[in-house]
């Protein structure tokens, strides 16, 4: 069973068709790319596989069940983790909340439990707060904890984010534009945490990204799309050289 | 040791309370400004929730209040009072001191299933036009009353004070007092309960970025049943206490002028801080009565102050903060969980 597998994939909004007939099927630990220029339709595509939009034809099957009809909070429990193209981590909230928060559909307790601190609601948190450590731990940001997002650097905040998206301990990992906003070294080092995460955890990344060196450098796979259509599918090498991206990206240079 | 200090020193100050009620050192005036001190906590902080925490604007807290005094009221006149309705009480004076606790709760749920009216319409709607249907909803609980001729319509509805009578009957302490001040810390307690545990944080991951909360597993909308539910429910408990202290209710009573004195004193304390919420609501009450003397200049004076504190302190007197946080040395001597 793979574990995504999306047939024919269309999302028309009134007349502007964003996503055209687009096909994928993902393994266990692959990495992909999802490129293409401004306005191609690669969010709205990571839009529709997490459920904030519902397809108007097509099918998305994650881990054999089929997600349409289901709201976002269901996909995601299904172990399909994403992070934004600009960071929306919960600002006011301490980067270990943050943390805890987003591994709320493992909480499992009802709200009588809450309110008598039963021995399971015990259990749960505890679970919860170990998991929040451990992750802290192991993407170096145990000192930045007890922080207010919004207190720290841009690069240290994409960090928190993907954290906070592997605290839902996916199979699943969609990062929409990871880089974008970062300087150099900052890409280096998202480059080898990514990495990192992908020969630490079971977990097929697939990332929306412009910066060539990190697609390059990571993706055994690369998708192009333009204006909602696949335009081209291969490795890295072979999209390089191949025509039809090079226009896409650079146009014609007939006037 | 500091795990018990708070639930401690708050029975033995309840205890406190009441032997001095007894012994008759607190007068009946004090008693009555300290039981709406507690029906406005609970107010307050019950608010907090949905205006502080959630970051939705409810100005129809006063409903929910009305629906709760109301719905318990009706239980409690039904069974302990000769009435218009039945006729005969159903329940025997003995059965009051059991009888009274359920007739609040069931206030609260009536209050509860009333905040569904606001609740849906969250799921798809926020920010003012939630605002417009929450101010809505206190106007139709309003009229619906207004219009109920069998349970008084405009002009209001009594008989509680059958209830209080026989429980006095039964033991002769100030027990109103008691009720009051153990639906306070009740309702203070179960909001700390549940906004400090990982399901209750999901409240304000809803008001910080509602989009991040439901891709992060939240199920906003459960998240917003159980706000809105939880507020209503805790506001229909006030609602039940305070009809039984004055032993009368009006429909006007519970009006927009009711939601915005408790909206005022949310803003007062703090959005999204339970000790600022507790803390302004008895700084409000304290101050109601100490201006009145200076009778309809009341009414200028605390405005004033609100327009000060909006200008200087616009988070309020705790901000988000709670005690605790303020002042880290106190989590030394107690822990409130």
């Amino acid at each position: 069973m793979s574990l995504l597998e999306i047939k024919g994939l269309t999302c028309r909004f009134g007349g502007l068709i964003a996503v055209n007939d687009f096909n994928i099927e993902l393994g266990e630990r692959q990495m992909v790319a999802l490129i293409g220029p401004n306005g191609a339709g690669k969010t709205t595509v990571f839009n529709l596989i997490s459920g904030f939009y519902q397809p108007s034809e097509g099918a998305i099957t994650v881990l054999g069940k089929d997600t349409r009809g289901m709201r976002p909070h269901q996909v995601t429990s299904l172990g399909v983790a994403r992070t934004f193209q600009g960071i929306r981590l919960w600002g006011e909230m301490s980067v270990l909340d943050n943390i805890r928060v987003s591994q709320h559909y493992r909480c499992g307790y009802s709200l009588l439990d809450c309110f008598l601190r039963t021995r399971k609601y015990m259990l749960r948190e505890t679970e919860i707060e170990r998991t929040a450590w451990e992750l802290l731990e192991a993407m170096d940001l145990k000192d930045c904890a007890h922080e207010l997002p919004r207190n720290l650097s841009y690069g240290l905040q994409r960090r928190v984010e993907i954290a906070r998206a592997m605290s839902l301990k996916p199979s699943l990992l969609l990062l929409d534009e990871p880089a974008a906003g970062l300087n150099s070294a900052d890409v280096e080092g998202l480059i080898k945490l990514v990495r990192w995460i992908h020969d630490t955890y079971p977990v097929t990344i697939w990332m929306i990204e412009h910066q060539m060196k990190v697609v390059m450098s990571l993706c055994s796979h690369i998708k192009v799309i333009d204006f909602g259509a696949t335009i081209a599918d291969g490795s890295p090498a072979e999209i390089q050289a191949n025509p039809a991206v090079i226009k896409a990206y650079l146009g014609d240079d007939t006037i | 040791m500091q795990k018990h200090t708070f639930t401690i020193t708050m029975f033995a100050g309840m205890a406190v309370l009441a032997v001095l009620a007894q012994l008759g050192v607190i007068n009946q005036y004090l008693q009555s400004v300290i039981m709406l001190m507690g029906v406005n906590i609970i107010l307050c902080s019950s608010l907090n929730l949905v205006n502080g925490y959630m970051g939705e604007f409810s100005c129809g807290h006063g409903g929910f209040m009305c629906v709760g005094a109301y719905a318990s009221s009706l239980v409690t006149v039904l069974c302990f009072s000769k009435n218009h309705i039945l006729g005969a009480p159903l329940l025997p004076d003995s059965l009051a001191l059991l009888a009274f606790p359920l007739a609040l709760a069931a206030g609260a749920a009536v209050a509860a299933v009333a905040g569904l009216v606001v609740a849906v319409p969250s799921f798809k709607t926020r920010g003012d036009y939630l605002a417009i249907i929450t101010l809505a909803a206190n106007y139709i609980v309003i009229s619906a009353i207004d219009n109920l001729e069998i349970i008084g319509g405009p002009r209001g509805f009594m008989g509680m004070n059958a209830t209080v009578n026989a429980m006095n009957d039964l033991v002769q302490i100030p027990w109103m007092l008691l009720w009051v001040l153990g639906g306070t810390l009740f309702s203070v307690w179960i909001l700390r309960r549940f906004v400090s545990s990982t399901l209750g944080k999901g409240v304000p991951a809803i008001a910080q970025d509602e989009i991040a909360a439901e891709i992060m597993s939240v199920d906003t909308n459960r998240m917003k049943l159980i706000a809105f539910m939880l507020s209503s429910g805790l506001a229909g408990l006030a609602g039940g206490l305070f009809a039984h202290i004055l032993g009368y209710v009006n429909p006007h009573s519970f009006d927009i002028m009711k939601s915005t004195e408790v909206m005022v004193m949310v803003y007062l304390g703090g959005m999204g801080s339970l000790s600022g919420a507790t803390l302004s609501a008895v700084l409000f009450t304290v101050l109601l009565e100490v201006l009145r003397p200076l009778e309809i200049w009341k009414w200028v004076v605390i405005p004033l102050l609100l327009i000060l504190l909006m200008q200087f302190r616009p988070e309020g007197i705790m901000g988000n903060k709670e005690l605790s946080d303020l002042f880290p040395k106190l989590k030394k001597y107690y822990s409130f969980k």
